[in-house]
């Protein structure tokens, strides 16, 4: 006699009946194709002042971008992790937040933190090789710029849940790459959320490279934003080039966020037009061909095409944002190519509140040294460095 | 009956355990500072593996002392959002090596982000680790990681030795703008002493090391859980003519130099004692820096009495490998005595 045959004992062959699914995930699904309202019915509907407000954004984040790269050039910039091709994102990110809320960058978005009106040269700071931050966070709240890949999600997730055990109406964004979602931050970031019901909106450009890596080779998620059903957060899917799909989709995001519905994830397809920094030689791994659709599908591009094609903007229009774009530019290279003034001594000043005994005999050690070389090195005018 | 339950509630020193001070000074911190926040693995309901959170949710409430989902990065890393905020977070890592998963977070946040933000942005946070061997934990319960620690710039490394330490302590790392990893002998948990709940000692600042016993002829140089083992190596070293003094560092980072250098200057002769596998270990910190300052003063080699350099034993073999009384004595013993009755006949 088996179990099943033992008299007066029930068997079940299915959990208990306390366990059930706790969420429908049907709601949370992402759509089939990524949401677009350029070059739709939908873009008639949205206000001319917004959309000239977000071609003047881009046109000046496409020549931040390339100033910041010519400057890597010039030795200007230690190391420009471009988003060409991604201002669209840079670009509405900044602009879904309101002034109180937190901005939680990685390293590749200087153009967000400029969007967001940090000085270029501070937002640079870090790629400069001049300080690693070089903004205060809690001044523009903006966390610093974020290199170790995903590792600012839990704290976006912590600042947000902080902000609202205070009272505070306070939204977190961060921002993410398509290959920063492998990581387990990512992951644990989102669960922290979900589960807190964290004000967050997750944004995750997926520019189809983590340096070389393919998309690909990085997940068998049907899209990334699919991952968000497994969290039990709703999931969007938007044309990452479309900067007014963009901008609805993450101000719907953070409105959702503020009335307490929780995080969203949203991924954003889009394209890194430019290798992954200077560093970087992008032939070894993707050909022209690959290329040249997404230089048709331009960010900037696909704006201008609805402006003009509404009337909404005329040569001298695009003239005033040429000019505005190359004020900014213009302004970075001066400042840049400016050499940095840095206290060596300023290596002991932050690591503590107060320094050890240790270190303070290591900067007596320093400040000897800095001592020597002004003793033997005789002064040149500073032509001589 | 009645008169037993008078005494128990009658004010004044009283028999407590390292665990009930170290809950005391988190319920005490939480109390002072609405900014102090706990969380971790099973830290509200159930007061930690440990109970050293007990009541803690039900005198502050859940957003206050939080059970977080099981992921030591995603702790440490809210806890770093939190931090930026404003909040105090005091995270409890489950055990010695259940915190590795959260050591990017650490290394690369936690410890530098005063650093990299030019001040800007402190860290107030406290991580509490249960640490070192003794319990009869099967692996990784037992690992002393504290070497991993102090090897990160940015923070500091606190552990106690005693009851009132583990208060004082507590509520010193709590206070402090910067992060403190707080390794907490598991072993020393039900340890007791004489220590009153209502006045309890505070530490006169992060930092400071103190002799916790006075002696003449050799010092012990240890921390945390070889506290009491070198205090008792000290007891049975009366026996054999050695007067040895203990110091108990307390702190790690920072190392209090000073009170050490002056015990050892004093002595002339230094042995220290911890659980971490001795190579690349504080040990070796702390006797290259006896060397470099207490060269002319010393009669014999520092010497290092530690774990073996291997991962942590099974808790059969603990044992062997913790260091004991009579390894400390036998480390003693080789600190060239016989040279110097020989050297004057």
């Amino acid at each position: 006699m088996t179990v099943l045959e033992q008299p007066g004992r029930a068997y079940h062959p299915a959990p208990p009946p306390a366990w059930k699914p706790r969420t429908d995930a049907a709601p949370l699904l992402p759509d089939p194709e990524p949401h677009r309202v350029l070059g739709t019915a939908a873009a008639e509907k949205t206000e001319a002042g917004l959309l000239r407000e977000l071609y003047g954004a881009l046109v000046t984040g496409r020549r931040y971008n390339e100033q910041a790269t010519t400057l890597t050039k010039q030795g200007r910039l230690a190391v420009y992790p471009s988003t060409t091709g991604q201002e669209a994102c840079q670009v509405a990110a900044a602009r879904a937040l309101r002034p109180q809320d937190w901005l939680f960058p990685s390293y590749r978005d200087t153009l967000a933190v400029v969007a967001r009106g940090v000085d270029p040269v501070q937002a640079l700071t870090l790629l400069r090789g001049d300080w690693h931050t070089g903004y205060d966070p809690a001044e523009h709240r903006i966390a610093p710029l974020c290199t170790p890949l995903a590792t600012q999600l839990p704290h976006a997730v912590g600042l947000a849940r902080a902000a609202r055990l205070k009272g505070d109406d306070v939204v977190a964004l961060a921002m993410v790459g398509d290959g920063g979602t492998s990581e387990g931050d990512f992951h644990e970031a989102l669960n922290f959320a979900a589960v807190w019901r964290a004000p967050v909106v997750f944004l995750v450009q997926n520019n189809g490279y983590a340096i070389s890596v393919p998309l690909a080779k990085q997940t068998a998620a049907p899209s990334l934003a699919h991952k968000a059903v497994g969290y039990g957060m709703p999931g969007r899917l938007v044309d990452g080039n479309d900067v007014v799909a963009l901008h609805d989709v993450l101000t719907e995001a953070v409105e959702r966020a503020r009335g307490g519905g929780g995080p969203t994830l949203v991924e954003a397809v889009t394209y890194r037009m430019d290798a992954h920094t200077n560093a970087d030689d992008a032939t070894r791994y993707r050909t022209d061909s690959e290329v040249e659709p997404w230089r048709a599908h331009d960010p900037v591009a696909l704006l201008e095409r609805e402006l003009t094609g509404r009337g909404l903007l005329d040569e001298a229009g695009a003239a005033a944002a040429r000019a505005a774009a190359e004020e900014l530019a213009a302004d970075m290279r001066e400042r840049l190519h400016a050499d940095a003034e840095l206290d060596p001594v300023d290596l002991f000043t932050h690591v503590y509140a107060e320094p050890t005994q240790q270190l303070r005999a290591q900067e007596s050690l320093l400040r000897a040294e800095l001592e020597a070389e002004l003793q033997a090195e005789p002064q040149t005018g500073g032509e001589y460095r | 009956m009645t008169t037993t339950a008078v005494a128990r509630t009658a004010a004044g020193p009283r028999p407590a355990t390292m665990a009930q001070a170290l809950t005391r000074a988190m319920r005490d911190a939480m109390a002072a500072d609405p900014a102090v926040h706990v969380m971790g693995e099973d830290v509200g309901q159930l007061g930690g593996v440990f109970r050293i959170t007990q009541g803690l949710a039900d005198e502050f409430g859940e957003d206050r002392c939080t059970d977080t989902p099981l992921a030591e990065a995603g702790i440490l890393g809210t806890a770093v959002g939190m931090a930026m905020y404003g909040l105090r977070p005091v995270v409890e890592m489950q055990f010695d090596a259940f915190g590795y998963p959260a050591f990017e977070q650490l290394v690369s946040h936690v410890s530098r982000m005063r650093n990299r933000t030019r001040g800007a942005t402190p860290m107030p946070l406290t991580i509490r680790v249960p640490y070192g061997g003794g319990i009869g934990g099967v692996e990784h319960h037992g690992d002393s990681s504290e070497a991993y620690y102090t090897a990160t710039p940015g923070l500091h490394v606190l552990t106690p030795g005693t009851v009132a330490d583990a208060y004082g302590l507590l509520r010193a790392a709590i206070a402090s703008d910067d992060p403190v990893v707080f390794l907490e002998p598991k072993r020393l948990y039900w340890s007791k002493a004489d220590w009153d709940p209502e006045q309890p000692e505070r530490v006169p600042g992060i930092g400071r090391a103190v002799v916790r016993r006075p002696g003449t002829t050799a010092t012990l140089v240890t921390y945390g859980p070889s506290v009491p083992v070198c205090l008792e190596a000290a007891e049975a070293a009366r026996e054999e003519g050695w007067d040895l003094e203990v110091v108990d560092l307390r702190s790690l980072v920072p190392f209090d130099e000073e009170t050490v250098v002056a015990s050892v200057r004093r002595t002339g002769r230094a042995v220290v004692v911890h659980e971490a596998p001795g190579f690349a270990g504080p040990g070796g910190e702390i006797a290259a820096r006896l060397g470099e300052r207490c060269f002319h003063y010393l009669e014999a080699p520092v010497l290092r009495v530690t774990g073996f350099d291997i991962p942590y034993p099974p808790p059969m073999l603990e044992r062997h490998h913790l260091p004991g009384v009579d390894r400390v004595l036998d480390a003693v013993s080789r600190l060239q005595w016989e040279a110097e009755w020989t050297e004057g006949g």
